[in-house]
């Protein structure tokens, strides 16, 4: 599905990601761990193709094609998808109306947008400007509700379960394994997805294959997740990238 | 067009049907058009609404004399001297006390000659009655030089609700300078909304609202485009002198080379007064400009007044939030765009939410 090949990237000249080497078969799902501020962020924004992250090295292929010079929509219409942790406010353009782009897209039937509406709890909100007034869990689910509509093949989560209660992290949850076909056997899996997340609530609901964890822009460690956000809860990340990291200490440089 | 208007040139009818008036019976509760200074229809089909021209209404009320020129002052400017002659015309309508009536009044002032139009129009609504117009302005295509020059006052008893929605479709060597004023009573609610979006040479307005009564409300909405060389000077003033009474003054302007000024005044002369004054500009050309002037006035210490004003580019964010649900880049400008100029406007009939979409339809292409 997705293949990062020693990607480099930059933001106004600053290096944010170095030598990245990724590999997600169809029907993976990654989770991906890390400090703040080391880069988890940017490799979604360079994957889905933000015009302010520069690839400067590295190939990004997508479905077994070269995307580096493709655009968002581009990349978007061959199959992925994001949900944002932090998305704009764009007032004057309804909820409703992005749903029914993105089922335009995807080829969805528009009447299964008051299906996941409902399934979100997000029906109040239909006709309303995006993201205008929505508190943080009402962002989270009407980002995941645009993504059930667009219904891509590669999934992207930044932060779906951060600042978000109990009960929105079980709906949330429950649409996100939607997404990415946790519910059926490992067998029938066709969707993919890279998730980002520092609690880990979300893989109470997901149950994710692999985990990851991206220190100063590198990834450091591959590995289970569930074992190693019980690493990363008892020793801290740095605890977890050193233990991860021995033998190759060379390959970083603070 | 109908038949009803029969007369009419074959270019105007083009011209009218382009711009989107609706002159059917059907959809209007009352028509009403001007061409220059000539009244040309104007019939009412709802009985609690009445249409006429103006110099007939002066013929058959003396009470109207009581409300000429009595919220516009004459001596104002020298435009408003230039309307007080013989040959001026413009609409009465009038809703009668206590009707509601569901379809909106359509009245519509065309300019086709290379003179000044000159229009003095007078809008009562009557206690407990509700009233929504369009007032549709447009002059006649490849017309080299042109003013129009309106009168319009606005009368909304107790209880009352009239909305004025007016549409300008002018042309490049057109200036325009209405000339507006409204005095709402107890528990009055009076809805403006203003629209101009194809080129014009000047227009220059800033009509004043007084809050007279208790509990009276203003909204006043304006969706501005100014294309290349256009220059649009204009905005609302609410003056609130009643008791619990309340003014949000909205506009949203659009640079595409033209120069915008957007005014708003709100003066909180009643111990309760609340007022909110709200400017958005978007610069869509290098050229052009948009100034925003918003200016808030309290005379008690308990009032309540607050403005927000941004003017900026296209947010390059908000296109990429677009691009990763499959947008392009120029359908992600166009969505947003399109959203900026969508303000909601509480209290309006469908039929005329439907109508600036429409407008706004209409130019959206020109614009990206």
């Amino acid at each position: 599905m997705l293949r990062v090949v020693n990607l480099g990237a930059e933001v106004e000249g600053t290096p944010i990601l170095n030598h990245v080497n990724l590999y997600i078969k169809e029907g993976q799902t990654y989770v991906l761990f890390g400090p703040n501020g080391n880069g988890k962020t940017s490799l979604l924004m360079t994957l889905i193709g933000n015009p302010s992250f520069k690839i400067t090295y590295g190939r990004i292929i997508f479905k077994g094609q070269d995307i580096n010079d493709l655009s968002t929509d581009q990349r978007v219409k061959m199959g992925m998808g994001i949900s944002f942790q932090y998305p704009p406010k764009v007032s004057g353009l309804k909820l409703i109306d992005m749903l029914f782009n993105c089922a335009k897209q995807s080829g969805t039937d528009p009447s299964k947008i008051y299906e996941y509406a409902q399934m979100l709890n997000m029906e109040k909100f239909l006709n309303r400007s995006l993201n205008v007034g929505f508190s943080g869990g009402e962002v989270k689910r009407s980002e995941v509700l645009q993504l059930l509509t667009l219904n891509p093949d590669l999934v992207l989560f930044d932060e779906p379960d951060s600042g978000v209660d109990l009960d929105n992290i079980a709906i949330i949850g429950s649409a996100v394994g939607d997404l990415l076909d946790r519910k059926k056997n490992k067998d029938d899996r066709k969707k993919s997805g890279l998730i980002i997340t520092h609690q880990g609530h979300i893989l109470d609901y997901v149950d994710a294959d692999y985990g990851l964890i991206l220190y100063k822009g590198m990834v450091a460690c591959v590995g289970d997740p569930y074992d190693m956000l019980d690493e990363i809860s008892k020793k801290g990340y740095e605890g977890c990238v050193e233990k991860c990291l021995k033998g190759f200490q060379n390959s970083i440089k603070t | 067009m109908p038949e009803r208007i029969p007369k009419l040139d074959k270019d105007i009818k083009d011209k009218l049907e382009k711009v989107g008036i609706e002159m059917d019976k059907e959809k209007r509760s009352a028509i009403f058009l001007q061409v220059d200074q000539n009244v040309e229809t104007s019939s009412s089909f709802a009985s609690g609404v009445e249409m006429i021209g103006i110099k007939q209404a002066l013929g058959k009320y003396d009470w109207l004399h009581d409300y000429y020129w009595k919220v516009v002052s004459k001596d104002k400017d020298q435009y408003t001297k230039e309307v007080d002659v013989e040959d001026v015309n413009g609409y009465f309508i009038r809703s009668l006390p206590g009707t509601k009536v569901d379809f909106p009044v359509e009245a519509c002032l065309y300019l086709k000659s290379p003179k000044k139009q000159k229009v003095h129009n007078i809008i009562i609504a009557e206690e407990n009655s509700e009233l929504n117009i369009i007032s549709g302005c447009a002059s006649h295509p490849g017309l080299t030089t042109g003013m129009h020059l309106g009168i319009s006052e606005f009368y909304v008893k107790k209880n009352a609700k009239l909305s004025f929605t007016m549409i300008h479709n002018w042309e490049t060597n057109i200036e325009v300078r209405p000339r507006s004023a409204a005095i709402v009573e107890d528990g009055g609610i009076y809805i403006s909304n203003y629209i101009i979006m194809n080129p014009v040479k000047i227009v220059q307005s800033y009509p004043t609202v007084h809050l007279n009564g208790d509990n009276s409300t203003a909204i006043m909405s304006s969706i501005i485009v100014a294309m290349d060389n256009s220059i649009v000077d204009t905005g609302s003033r609410v003056i609130i002198k009643g008791k619990g009474s309340s003014a949000e003054i909205l506009s949203r302007a659009i640079s595409k080379g033209g120069t915008i000024y957007s005014r708003g005044d709100i003066v909180g002369d009643s111990p309760d007064a609340k007022g909110h004054l709200e400017c958005m500009g978007m610069m869509l050309s290098e050229q052009g400009s948009i100034i925003a002037i918003p200016e808030l006035e309290a005379k008690h210490p308990n009032v309540d007044l607050s403005h927000e004003a941004a003017i900026g580019k296209i947010a390059e964010e908000e296109i990429f939030y677009l691009m990763s649900r499959g947008f392009t880049r120029d359908e992600a400008t166009a969505a947003i765009v399109r959203g900026f100029l969508d303000i909601e406007i509480k209290g309006l009939p469908i039929a005329l939410k439907k109508k600036i979409d429409e407008a706004i339809n209409l130019v959206e292409r020109e614009l990206i």
